[in-house]
């Protein structure tokens, strides 16, 4: 059962591009039907991917600065961050997380966001 | 093996020190903590609050036993210790436990004084400085209907006000003439007095105890003159002693506290010492900021980061007295050299009293209304020259700073628990105290991270300040003697800057190197900063780190809350055609602009447009001939104009011409804030020059030029610079002193406190009065806007930054 289901979410993978398409510090964005996720680049070359939707106002994490493994949200400069998706104390809330891997420079990203977070 | 921390003392500043290690090294020590008194770490400011009933003892814990099992401390609590044994690093308790050291903090805080008077050993005589002290004057108001409270100074009214609060019938009796004489003066200590009288105090004054009388408990208090007065409690509040007993017997060097150096070391190196304790450079501290900030220096030390000093603090003191309003700070008293500026409004209240030397504030006493006392202590502790300010500076901040958004809030203590205090975030007064409380807060950095309030425009940041004042009382000071550009360093602004021109760095990356930044690649407070005085010191050379810019000067578009962009193409002086009219018509309707609106800086903004729509907008207007406006940047936004002597009958000279040849020479500059100007034909001043950053008004025989306006959160007339006579010594005047508020600024101060920072005499000496480093200033200016006008918005139509602009794919 649990090799099924893992060979499902598999399926779910999809290239996106290359690490270096992706600034440093920075982030891109990938379109899909249930919205943008956005997908950022650190200083350490991690690639991590989250709703690109602040769990503040909803402003697009895309666009904010990358510093560490944490993102400035553009609107009112929350900070969330990357790896857990959680907003920094003292704000509360979280950005749903997609699972990102990177294979060769080339990154992969599943569409299935993790489980544990209302704004997906 | 882990080196052992042991640490005497459980009391905010000894515990604040771990915690400031703890953040710094969690791993380094094996901590052991010994405490005499039976509880956690408690909030000792807040015991006035809680005598008051205003709180309770559970409100005031700061760390529960939890805390230290959580962190693997070992607490002894209850446990005193007796002997420090410097030779086999070893500490000793009163039952006998020993803990091992590899290096100690003394944390002992201080004694109260008690008066060696006869019968002050009865039971029924305290002092005000423990949970046990409190618990003993509650059982006693439950029982005894007289109080008697030996010293008017701070703590000691604030003992009498609690009492007061409970029922009792309380006397204060003091030795000097006038209330809390080390904080105010005898106008203030006056209507101080009187306003605790109509509560119902009593005092006793000048007046000397004799004896505290009684068969097996207090029963009165015998002054010098013969005077009975009957005491079911008495409580003597005149004066801490550092409590350095144990330190002295173990051979540390101490003066009246415990001496140390600037990373709190005593004389034995191994040997820490912070709060109430020490001694440094001569003085000792009762305060909680400067506390925390030996702690923060301490535990930096402790934790071998070896970066932070402590170089003193310079202290406020608030009453926390339920309704009383007063402030004291510095040399209030005045003396030799010094002048003094008095305001005073018996009926209403209001006494302020500022104390002068050199053109600068050293010292503040106020009462009634105590919220300007952060702007002075701030004017005071920065040293700024007040000269400038002298005709209003009594007045206040607001008087020349009217802040929109808080009507006329005036004072804190007065307000309702919903009384709004933040109007960007919608945050009450009632909101922020519970915070502070609850949260245990004691900075604006701490209120702003909870509450959000002052974290926006940052209008009520001295409202908020006086909260904190008001809710920690005499215990709160902004204590930090220089601001940290952020949290990831320990260097100013004007540190900063001067390392990069200093030290030729030429890299956001060499500046965090050089400077040893704390944090990996800094925050989105610092890295703009950082790019910003790099784009100023090496013009032409630096290349610019876009990542490191605010979205908005990223993408060239100003960001909507809806995460689409505006776009403002620029109109030089305000000055459109037909044409260009035309062109944006035809290009809002082509794109689909949901909204078109004229700014107040008579422009067209064009709202709602996504981004990857951008770069085709921008390629449309580049072809009709339009470069950016600039209006989502911190730059050069726009030159205002009226139509001048070309068509008004009252026009003097061709002022919208004067406006298109700054905005041309102007443009493309990227700034500390954002900067407007303004030029009007004559004086009826139809352009609003003076409340620009920089402001022409044509006059008959020339120009007059104005600098340092703002209209928006704090409306502020501009300062008048100058007069003169000719188009060209405009042009000047106008680039040599946007270079200098692009040399001198601090990154995000528009003009307005800048030049109340450095004061207009300042940038007139540079400006006006000195020729040759005027068009030295401008030369500079000239020669950066070589590398900077060039249109970002062609560029990018042409494809440069695409990666911008374009999603890296689109699913589905």
């Amino acid at each position: 059962m649990q090799a099924t289901n893992k060979a499902a979410v598999r399926q779910d993978w999809i290239e996106i591009g290359a690490v270096d398409d992706i600034p440093r510090l920075g982030a891109r964005v990938v379109k899909t039907p249930e919205g943008d996720i956005a997908v950022f680049r650190t200083a350490d070359d991690r690639v991590f991917a989250l709703r690109d939707r602040c769990p503040h106002k909803g402003g697009p994490l895309s666009q904010g600065i990358v510093h560490g493994h944490r993102v400035a949200c553009p609107l009112h400069d929350w900070k969330i961050a990357l790896d857990t998706g959680e907003a920094v104390a003292p704000d509360e809330g979280c950005a749903a997380r997609f699972p990102v891997r990177v294979e060769d420079g080339r990154v992969w990203l599943s569409l299935m966001p993790d489980e544990g977070c209302p704004n997906a | 093996m882990r080196e052992k921390l042991v640490m005497i003392g459980n009391g905010m500043a000894g515990v604040r020190t771990l915690e400031e290690l703890l953040e710094l090294a969690p791993d380094l020590y094996d901590i052991t903590v010994f405490g005499a008194e039976p509880h956690g770490n408690y909030n000792r400011i807040l015991l006035s609050p809680v005598l008051a009933g205003d709180k309770t003892l559970d409100d005031i814990m700061l760390n529960d036993e939890q805390w230290y099992a959580d962190h693997g401390i070992t607490l002894h609590k209850g446990k005193k210790v007796v002997r420090i044994d410097r030779a086999r690093r070893r500490v000793v308790a009163e039952d006998g436990t020993t803990a091992d050291y590899d290096r100690l903090i003394i944390a002992t805080g201080s004694n109260p004084f008690i008066i060696p008077v006869p019968g002050h050993d009865l039971p029924g005589v305290i002092a005000f400085r423990d949970i046990r002290d409190v618990e003993t004057m509650l059982a006693a108001a439950r029982e005894h209907r007289h109080a008697v409270v030996i010293g008017g100074g701070l703590l000691g009214l604030e003992a009498a006000n609690g009492l007061m609060q409970r029922g009792m019938d309380v006397t204060v009796v003091h030795i000097m003439d006038t209330l809390m004489e080390r904080q105010l003066d005898g106008v203030a200590a006056g209507m101080l007095r009187k306003s605790l009288e109509e509560r119902g105090l009593k005092f006793l004054m000048p007046a000397e105890t004799e004896a505290i009388l009684g068969s097996g408990r207090v029963e009165k208090v015998r002054l010098k003159d013969g005077t009975e007065i009957p005491a079911g409690l008495v409580v003597m509040a005149v004066g801490i002693r550092p409590n350095v007993e144990l330190a002295r017997a173990a051979g540390i060097h101490c003066e009246r506290g415990i001496v140390v150096n600037d990373t709190l070391q005593t004389f034995d190196p191994r040997i820490y010492a912070v709060g109430e304790c020490v001694q440094h450079r001569g003085v000792t501290y009762g305060l909680v900021a400067p506390l925390f900030e030996q702690a923060r220096v301490c535990a930096n030390h402790l934790a071998r980061m070896g970066i932070g000093r402590y170089e003193g603090s310079l202290t406020s003191t608030k009453l926390k007295v339920t309704g009383i309003d007063l402030f004291s700070a510095g040399e209030f008293q005045g003396g030799e050299g010094t002048e003094e500026m008095i305001f005073q409004d018996p009926g209403a209240g209001l006494y302020k009293k500022l104390v002068v030397r050199d053109n600068r504030i050293v010292g503040a006493v106020m009462y009634g209304d105590t919220l300007d006392g952060t702007w002075y202590f701030e004017l005071m502790r920065d040293g700024t020259d007040i000269s400038d300010l002298r005709p209003t500076l009594l007045f206040g901040q607001a008087h020349h700073l009217g802040d929109s958004g808080h009507g006329e809030v005036q004072r804190v203590a007065a307000m309702s628990d919903t009384t709004e205090i933040c109007g960007c975030n919608g945050v009450c007064k009632g909101d922020i105290v519970k915070a502070i409380v609850d949260k245990k807060l004691f900075t604006l950095e701490d209120v702003r991270a909870h509450t959000k309030a002052s974290s926006s425009c940052g209008s009520c940041t001295g409202l908020v300040e006086a909260l904190l004042a008001h809710t920690l009382g005499g215990d709160y000071s902004q204590a930090p003697h220089k601001k940290p550009l952020c949290g990831c360093t320990e260097f100013t602004h004007d540190e900063v800057r001067a390392a990069i021109t200093g030290n030729g760095l030429k890299s956001v990356r060499a500046v965090m190197d050089f400077l040893e930044w704390k944090t990996p690649d800094g925050c989105s407070k610092c890295r703009p900063a950082l790019n910003f005085y790099l784009v100023v010191a090496w013009p032409g050379e630096y290349e610019d780190d876009y990542q490191s810019r605010f979205i908005n000067e990223r993408a060239h578009a100003n960001i909507q809350k809806d995460g689409t962009y505006s776009v403002v193409p620029r109109m030089w002086g305000g000055e459109t055609t037909p044409a260009e009219l035309r062109a944006i018509a035809e290009i809002a309707e082509k794109y689909d602009v949901p909204t078109v609106k004229v700014t107040g800086g008579q422009r067209i903004d064009l709202l709602g447009v996504p981004k990857e729509t951008l770069p085709a907008i921008w390629g449309d207007l580049a072809a009709a001939g339009f470069v950016s406006g600039h209006a989502y940047g911190k730059a050069v936004r726009t030159v205002k104009t009226c139509v001048g002597s070309e068509w008004c009958r009252f026009g003097t000279q061709d002022s919208t011409q004067m406006g298109i040849d700054i905005e041309k020479m102007t443009w493309g500059s990227w700034m500390p804030h954002k900067v407007k100007m303004a030029v009007s034909g004559c004086p009826r001043n139809c352009a609003e020059a003076t409340i620009k950053d920089f402001g022409v008004v044509a006059v008959e025989s020339g120009w007059e030029l104005h600098v340092g306006g703002n209209g928006g959160i704090k409306v502020r007339v501009t300062d008048f610079l100058c007069h003169v006579k000719t188009p060209e010594e405009v042009l000047e005047h106008c680039a040599a002193f946007l270079q200098l508020y692009r040399e001198e600024a601090h990154y995000l101060e528009r003009t307005a406190p800048w030049v109340e920072r450095v004061g207009l005499s300042h940038i007139k000496a540079q400006v006006v009065d000195d020729a040759q480093r005027r068009r030295e200033l401008a030369e500079r200016f000239w020669h950066s806007q070589k590398f900077a006008q060039v249109d970002p918005w062609a560029e990018r139509a042409r494809g440069a930054a695409r990666h911008e602009f374009t999603p890296l794919k689109q699913v589905g």
